[in-house]
């Protein structure tokens, strides 16, 4: 329940002043509050600041719970930072978000002709309106895709603007996101989290939601992919993978959307057709969401060193066989310099004027807008003309307000004469600013404050049937600083939600089909080649990476009581783990945390289909091992360190088991894990029941594979080679054996596509029975040394079917 | 004059890849007013599971081929006849540097001859401040541009030395600039970024030169490989000329153009994807003979 509004306690808006010179959000140019604020601060205005700081900390629960993360490029690899939430929406009245919409209605329909002449007829560049020397040095601007119309006729088909409110108070366009816009997933996760902290009927009631905006942006992809009678093309979201800064909401709205989240190397084209690579073969892809930059797309046509492309792909677009969203090359349309011509071309294709007008931009390569632009410095941003960058993303090479923003010493003027065909000016607009909550350094939310602070609005549209169809609501970016001057913008900014309110109740909206459309299951999908690899990896890893745990526990236990490292069972542990390049110099060995890592690599290929526990599980694993545990002692110390690692991996594996759905997918999950735990089997039976091995190996061994009271229920003796064999070997019922993993192969390679050919076992099969008739009938004696090898080796074996078969 | 021209290039795979799919440009095409092709052939072996021809956006012509199991080892056969066109010697009506600028802006349009391609950077021959610097000591604005892209062209000709095991495909103008030394490739590039920084579009010829010299004439380096020369635009009277900066020389009509573009990336002869774990071993060989020297 969240806690009562209560009534008394300071305003929390009444500090909250307007700054001079630029626009604000709550309050209009006579210093009124506006009306559709008015409800919301009524209602929450009277918060404690402890109550707020308990909403506020709720709604970061949410998203750190959820796993949401934002991916910082920096030096250090896998760098994640919290979701910067700033907790305060961003409040507009539908009527005034319609107004909007309108014109960004009129702006995408002048892009989608501007994009289709420059890959068509070029007529804007050959009448001057566009020039040739700008597009020409363009690396957006993609030379293959000239002359290639979409399959669908349109290039655009969801975009993004980022707009901001100037000074007198009227909406600007700072720029256009077509190449890849990120932000959908973001601004539901907003939602989520606002939710959590504003759960009240009012507001939520009356806000509109963001459902509806994502079922008809799925429902058209589905057409997309399946035009031109491709009844079995589907539709796939293209990630660059995991290293990318948006990667949590690639895989977020692919399991919102219900939609594959493929990488480049998923996908192959063979007859001019896209088709990913699944556990059952190539199958058809009809129309891709790509996060990618164009460039990366195809290293055979564009960018020869991109690693994260399809060969081929271009050549799937040009057959007419596959919809790209949005075309390959739109991104032309997002440079600075297209912002000077936009206007124009507007007035010369429609007669009309862009209803909503972008920041005035002048392109230094003419000659006149030069002189503009020099005379005018001191109220400019003049930067990169090339760069799909947007105003306020300032570099060193940027001059504000006449210098430079880097501090670099020289003449502007010669500086623009010299590199006038690569530079803009672009007027240096004061953002309106709008309320949120801010504590310094060291400080707690409930001692924090409301300030004003710079924003823009990204908003979001996709085409469909019945025209563009807009998002009601997306996300403001929120400077980090108070100060107007559009600056803060840059790294350290923070996210809001933006809610569009209605006067009245809007209807509530979800993903579920409308009407009275009988409830469908729906099918599971296709299990990527990769995504299966990955998971029989993971498989494989986490149960390696247990196996040496339990084995490393067992050496510390020994000398904890031995106290002799030269005892000759620990020398023959230490020779058994060093055959895995585990060394025990460290009583957490690199190795160990080499394995979690590569277990966490395989589980983040397929965040998508893996869930947020087993996540958090896995990442509280490697913290544990080589954060916490990192400098644990030799001996009883490092045993029980093992003893919590044991608990933590475990506890991993029984979620798995658990809660994991049962498809394919989970199927080679169980597959890595029988496959490794069969072969740790055997090569513990192998290293530890030979003839020569000391005293205590035998028990050791029992040990390790966690059956020292089954081994006393059932044999009721000592242990000996003969009936440690059997249990660790042969017993069909023990999960610790290796006869009951070849068992539990068998029946996960039964239950995979193609697992019969022709009426008969395929090799894989063909390759497991086998060995488990060997295993079925075998006594302790028949498992010498040699047979545990060949044993091994036939394992080895397995896998590569395995692969051969499912997993490229 | 008509050539003979055969060539052969060969690919080996460490591994054996699970698919392929190379874009060949080896095959010249007719070009109005300087090379006729009277017959032609280009056998790929294995068999590729798909084949189709094309052009690119430069017109070159262009071959997909894509094989859909794995093969060990790639072999690409080319076999030409072909009229290669004499040039006029023409007077020179280049503007100088300095009016060149006012000539391009009244070029509009993008079509694959326009200038505005060849003038910013391109993925293989970014701005290089060394040879901008090396280019603008080497002229002066006084001079047409035909006049500079000579001057350039031998300049860096005493300046380069030829050496065939100093780079390798993957070297860039920068590095081949620093070393002083070079292939063909190297020098097409350095002196193309050169010309850019003057102002000058440019770029990049692949092709074959002849491989034995005229009688008395000193045989030519480059000629048992495929060869690689330069164009640049001088103005709009005379348009594009070539020029091999490894010999000094105007690409005349010892000289048979495959393709053109921007830089090496654009003309690759065989560009390939290749699903491989190993490393790749290629080789090339190259014979171009004018036909009446073959009896």
């Amino acid at each position: 329940m969240p806690p009562a509004v209560s009534q008394q306690g300071p305003d929390l808006f009444a500090d909250y002043h307007r700054l001079p010179g630029v626009a604000d959000e709550l309050f209009d140019a006579d210093g009124q509050m506006r009306p559709v604020w008015r409800r919301f601060v009524d209602r929450f205005a009277k918060l404690s600041p402890t109550e707020i700081a308990t909403r506020f900390e709720r709604g970061n629960n949410y998203l750190r719970d959820a796993g949401v993360y934002f991916r910082q490029y920096s030096n250090e690899p896998g760098a994640e930072r919290d979701w910067p939430l700033s907790h305060v929406p961003v409040i507009l009245h539908d009527s005034e978000w319609e107004e909007i919409c309108a014109g960004l209605s009129q702006r995408a329909d002048l892009l989608e002709r501007v994009v289709a002449d420059l890959y068509g007829p070029g007529k804007l560049v050959r009448d001057g309106h566009l020039p040739a020397s700008l597009i020409a040095r363009s690396p957006q601007w993609l030379r293959p895709m000239v002359g290639v119309t979409p399959a669908d006729g349109h290039y655009l088909h969801l975009l993004a603007f980022e707009i901001g409110r100037s000074p007198d108070g009227s909406w600007l366009v700072l720029g256009d996101r077509l190449e890849a816009p990120s932000g959908a997933g973001f601004a539901l996760e907003n939602r989520m989290a606002t939710g959590r902290i504003f759960p009240e009927r009012f507001p939520r009631a009356y806000i509109h939601r963001l459902a509806g905006f994502f079922h008809d942006f799925r429902s058209q992809m589905h057409r997309l992919a399946q035009a031109e009678g491709r009844a079995d093309g589907q539709s796939a979201i293209l990630t660059p993978g995991p290293s990318n800064d948006t990667y949590y909401e690639h895989t977020y709205i692919a399991r919102y959307l219900g939609m594959l989240l493929l990488e480049g190397e998923d996908l192959l084209v063979e007859n001019g057709e896209l088709k990913v690579r699944t556990i059952e073969g190539p199958q058809p892809i009809g129309a891709l969401w790509r996060r990618i930059d164009a460039a990366f797309a195809d290293p055979l046509e564009l960018n020869a060193d991109s690693h994260i492309g399809t060969p081929g792909l271009i050549e799937a677009v040009r057959q007419g066989n596959l919809s790209m969203v949005n075309a390959l090359g739109a991104g032309v349309l997002e440079l600075r310099a297209m912002m000077a011509f936009l206007p124009r071309i507007s007035e010369v294709l429609t007669g009309k004027k862009l209803a909503l007008p972008n920041i005035a931009t002048w392109w230094c390569g003419g000659e006149a807008e030069r002189k503009h632009v020099l005379s005018k410095a001191e109220k400019m941003l003049i930067g990169p003309a090339l760069t799909p960058a947007l105003p306020f993303d300032v570099t060193a090479r940027t001059a504000l307000g006449g210098r430079f923003a880097g501090g670099a010493e020289g003449e502007l003027r010669d500086w623009i004469e010299a590199n006038a065909t690569d530079l803009v000016g672009q007027e240096a607009v004061a953002l309106s600013t709008t309320p949120a909550w801010v504590t310094e350094p060291g400080e707690t939310l409930a001692e924090g404050r409301m300030e004003p602070r710079p924003m823009t609005i990204r908003v979001i549209a996709a085409r469909t049937p019945k025209g563009w169809r807009f998002m009601k609501g997306g996300y403001a970016r929120i400077g980090h600083s108070g100060d107007a001057t559009a600056l803060a913008m840059q790294k350290g900014g923070s996210v809001a939600d933006v809610w569009i309110v209605s006067d009245k109740q809007v209807p509530k909206y979800t993903m579920v089909p409308e009407g009275n459309a009988p409830f469908r299951r729906a099918t599971p999908g296709v299990v990527p080649a990769r995504a299966a690899d990955n998971l029989f990896w993971l498989g494989r890893y986490v149960e390696r990476t247990e196996d040496a745990i339990r084995l490393i526990r067992a050496y510390h236990l020994r000398l904890a009581t031995t106290d002799n490292p030269a005892d000759p069972l620990l020398r023959r542990l230490r020779a058994f783990l060093g055959g895995y390049g585990i060394d025990l110099g460290k009583p957490v060995p690199d190795a160990l945390i080499e394995r979690i890592t590569m277990a966490q690599a395989c589980a983040a290929k397929v965040r998508d289909r893996f869930s947020v526990d087993g996540w958090a599980a896995l990442s509280d694993l490697h913290k544990t091992a080589a954060h916490t545990l990192r400098n644990v002692e030799p001996g009883d110390d490092a045993a029980k360190a093992m003893f919590v690692l044991v608990r933590k991996i475990t506890g991993f594996s029984g979620l798995v088991q658990d809660n994991m759905y049962r498809f394919q997918g989970w199927r080679f999950l169980s597959l890595g894990r029988a496959l490794e735990r069969a072969d740790a089997l055997a090569a513990l039976l192998h290293g530890l029941s030979d003839a020569d091995a000391p005293d205590g190996a035998l028990d050791l061994a029992v040990e390790v594979a966690d059956c020292v009271i089954t081994h006393r229920r059932r044999y009721a003796v000592e242990t000996s080679r003969d009936t440690v064999v059997d249990l660790l070997a042969l017993d069909a019922d023990n999960p610790r054996s290796i006869l009951f993993q070849v068992q539990a192969l068998r029946e996960q390679a039964a239950a995979l596509p193609g697992a019969m050919e022709h009426g008969r076992l395929a090799a894989l099969s063909r390759a497991i029975v086998p060995i488990e008739a060997f295993l079925s009938v075998a006594t302790p004696d028949h498992l010498t040394p040699r047979a545990l090898l060949r044993l091994r080796g036939d394992l080895g074996e397995i896998s590569n079917l395995i692969t051969t078969a499912y997993l490229r | 004059m008509f050539y003979d021209i055969g060539l052969t290039v060969d690919y080996d795979y460490t591994a054996a890849s699970d698919r392929s799919r190379t874009l060949v440009r080896l095959m010249p095409a007719d070009i109005p007013g300087e090379q006729r092709l009277v017959s032609q052939s280009l056998d790929i072996q294995p068999r590729p599971d798909e084949r189709r021809e094309g052009r690119d956006f430069f017109g070159n012509r262009t071959t997909m081929a894509v094989w859909h199991g794995p093969i060990s080892s790639l072999r690409f056969q080319l076999a030409l006849q072909i009229e290669r066109l004499a040039t006029p010697d023409r007077a020179d009506l280049s503007p100088t540097l300095r009016e060149l600028p006012a000539a391009l802006a009244l070029e509009t349009g993008l079509d694959p001859l326009s200038p505005h391609h060849f003038r910013g950077p391109s993925p293989r021959v970014p701005e290089v401040p060394a040879i901008s610097d090396f280019a603008r000591d080497t002229v002066r604005d006084a001079m047409t541009v035909r006049q500079a892209i000579e001057t350039l062209g031998h300049a860096l000709h005493e300046e380069m030395r030829f050496d065939s095991a100093a780079t390798s495909v993957e070297t860039g103008p920068e590095q081949a600039f620093e070393q002083r030394s070079g292939v063909c490739q190297d020098f097409a590039q350095v002196m193309i970024a050169g010309l850019r920084a003057l102002g000058i579009p440019a770029g990049y010829v692949s092709g074959f030169l002849r491989t034995t010299p005229p009688p008395g004439q000193p045989r030519l380096e480059g000629a048992d490989a495929m060869h690689a020369w330069i164009r640049a635009w001088t103005g709009p009277a005379t348009g594009w000329i070539e020029f091999d900066p490894t010999n000094d020389q105007a690409a005349g009509q010892d000289y048979v153009t495959i393709a053109r573009g921007r830089d090496y990336l654009d003309v690759a002869p065989v560009r390939g994807a290749l699903r491989s774990a190993g490393g790749q071993d290629s080789r090339h060989a190259v014979d171009m003979v004018p036909l009446d020297e073959e009896a």
